[in-house]
């Protein structure tokens, strides 16, 4: 090798060195939508009485309470109004489930019990009554840090979650790591791009008036990448739920949060 | 690093010159429609020789249903309050790019940059994973839509009231 050529590589190789060190330091940095919201959200997410998420969580108590199929109620199990629910347990799904031999999300696993428990048909995917559900509970982990496990029998779902992470979808030819990790923080059109995180899930948007589960927010993208989008319990949005959660890990979950 | 580990990078670096290189004078024909040539960075010619109208193109820029580079580039609009940051701002752009390069851009970026976030705008469907059937086999553009942003573009020469228009 040439001097030269030497002096190019050592330089080559030290940029390289550079590249690596913030792309993991960009990654190590997790930052919740919040910070990355207008000071309107902000203040409709702090106030307990505008935030229309507690309404729902009011709504959802309502479900909790009411009697299944074989006369079980939720707060058999899970104490009045839902105080025994394990906040650290809260935070780490999607979990593995033994039994089921599958991931399951919060969702899933309110079905399972709604289902199995309470012996009731089981609530369609996208029925409000599941959503005020899950915000229910999710709210019991209100400020505990999210924690996903993806060692084990989930990591399969977690390595397939993020491929679908990084793939190009839809007539705008975009990934998700495109704007949520490349371009954060950067403006789209009005609209500032966050990291993409779940920790704020279910949550309120501003844009549409509604409450909203992750599959729906994720439904949204693919609407507008002008993609054909996935069923709202297709393995591929479950798989990217795991990724998704798992990625914002350490952060704190802040449901009902609301977002534009 | 060891210097096995330098070599290896250094054969990278080459191995992409050497591989990117010769992609560029290539001739594409994805699908019975789209066919143009790249030449360097450049599409020299307009398909069927089309004439682009500015005026069209302006309106085309803006438009969330058509161009929409608004989104991402910033633009002598001023009527729009909102402009995006995420590519580089298009004032003067006539100055930097020729014609031809700024006609390549449009027409598909990933010619360019293949992990460009910019939206190949008459990109062939062919190459697209789950288009929506709405839009299916189609470009997001039509090749005279292309012309109109393009002769538009052309016309960013000066700030502050660079453009005519
Ligand atoms: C064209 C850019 C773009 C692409 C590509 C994109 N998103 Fe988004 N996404 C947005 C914008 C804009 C918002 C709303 C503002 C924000 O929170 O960033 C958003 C919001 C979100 C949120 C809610 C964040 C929060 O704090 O509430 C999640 C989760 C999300 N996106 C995930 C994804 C996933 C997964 C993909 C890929 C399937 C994806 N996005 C692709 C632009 C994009
Ligand atoms: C989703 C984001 C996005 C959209 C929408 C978009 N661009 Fe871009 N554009 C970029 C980025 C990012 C670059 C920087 C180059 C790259 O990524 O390879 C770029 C580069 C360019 C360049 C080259 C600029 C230079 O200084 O070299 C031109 C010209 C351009 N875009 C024109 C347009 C036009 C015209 C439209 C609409 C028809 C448009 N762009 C829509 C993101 C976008």
């Amino acid at each position: 090798m040439s001097i030269f050529n030497q002096l190019l590589s050592a330089f080559f190789s030290r940029l390289f060195f550079l590249y690596i060190l913030s792309v993991t330091a960009s990654q190590a940095e997790l930052v919740s939508g919040y910070e990355f919201s207008s000071e309107q959200a902000k203040e409709f997410q702090d106030d307990d009485f505008q935030n229309p998420g507690f309404l729902l969580i009011e709504q959802g108590l309502n479900v909790y309470n009411k009697i299944g199929d074989n006369d079980q109620l939720c707060s058999n199990c899970h104490g009045l109004n839902g105080d025994q629910f394990i906040p650290k347990s809260i935070a780490q799904f999607p979990k593995y489930h033994d039994i089921l031999q599958k991931p399951v999300t919060l969702r899933d696993q309110i079905q399972h019990c709604w289902v199995s428990r309470l012996d009731n048909f089981s609530l369609e995917y996208d029925d409000p009554e599941l959503l005020a559900l899950e915000t229910l509970v999710r709210n019991k982990a209100y400020g505990e840090k999210v924690n996903v496990n993806i060692s084990g029998k989930i990591k399969p779902y977690y390595e397939a979650g993020k491929a679908f992470y990084f793939t190009r979808f839809g007539q705008m030819d975009m990934n998700c790591a495109q704007c949520h990790d490349i371009y954060t923080g950067k403006m789209l059109r009005g609209q500032k791009l966050s990291q993409g995180h779940t920790n704020g899930f279910p949550l309120y948007r501003l844009e549409s008036q509604k409450m909203i589960n992750l599959p729906q927010r994720l439904r949204e993208c693919f609407r507008s990448l002008r993609a054909e989008t996935f069923e709202q319990d297709s393995k591929e949005f479950r798989d990217l739920e795991i990724y998704l959660n798992a990625r914002g890990n350490g952060l704190k979950i802040e449901t009902p949060a609301v977002r534009y | 690093m060891s210097f096995f580990m330098l070599v290896k990078i250094n054969n990278f670096i080459i191995s992409c010159i050497v591989v990117f290189i010769p992609f560029f004078p290539i001739t594409i024909h994805a699908s019975p429609d789209i066919n143009y040539i790249i030449k360097d960075d450049s599409i020299l010619n307009s398909r069927n020789d089309l004439t682009g109208d500015p005026y069209k193109g302006r309106e085309l820029v803006r438009d969330r249903n058509k161009g929409n580079c608004l989104a991402c580039h910033q633009l002598p609009i001023p009527e729009d309050a909102f402009h995006g940051t995420i590519g580089p701002s298009l004032h003067k752009i006539s100055l930097r790019l020729t014609e031809a390069q700024i006609r390549l851009r449009v027409t598909d970026m990933k010619q360019i940059n293949p992990i460009s976030i910019m939206p190949g705008y008459f990109r062939s469907p062919e190459k697209i994973t789950r288009i929506s059937p709405l839009y299916e086999n189609c470009t997001i553009l039509s090749a005279q839509e292309v012309e109109d942003i393009v002769s538009y573009l052309v016309t960013l020469k000066s700030d502050p009231f660079e453009s005519p228009l």
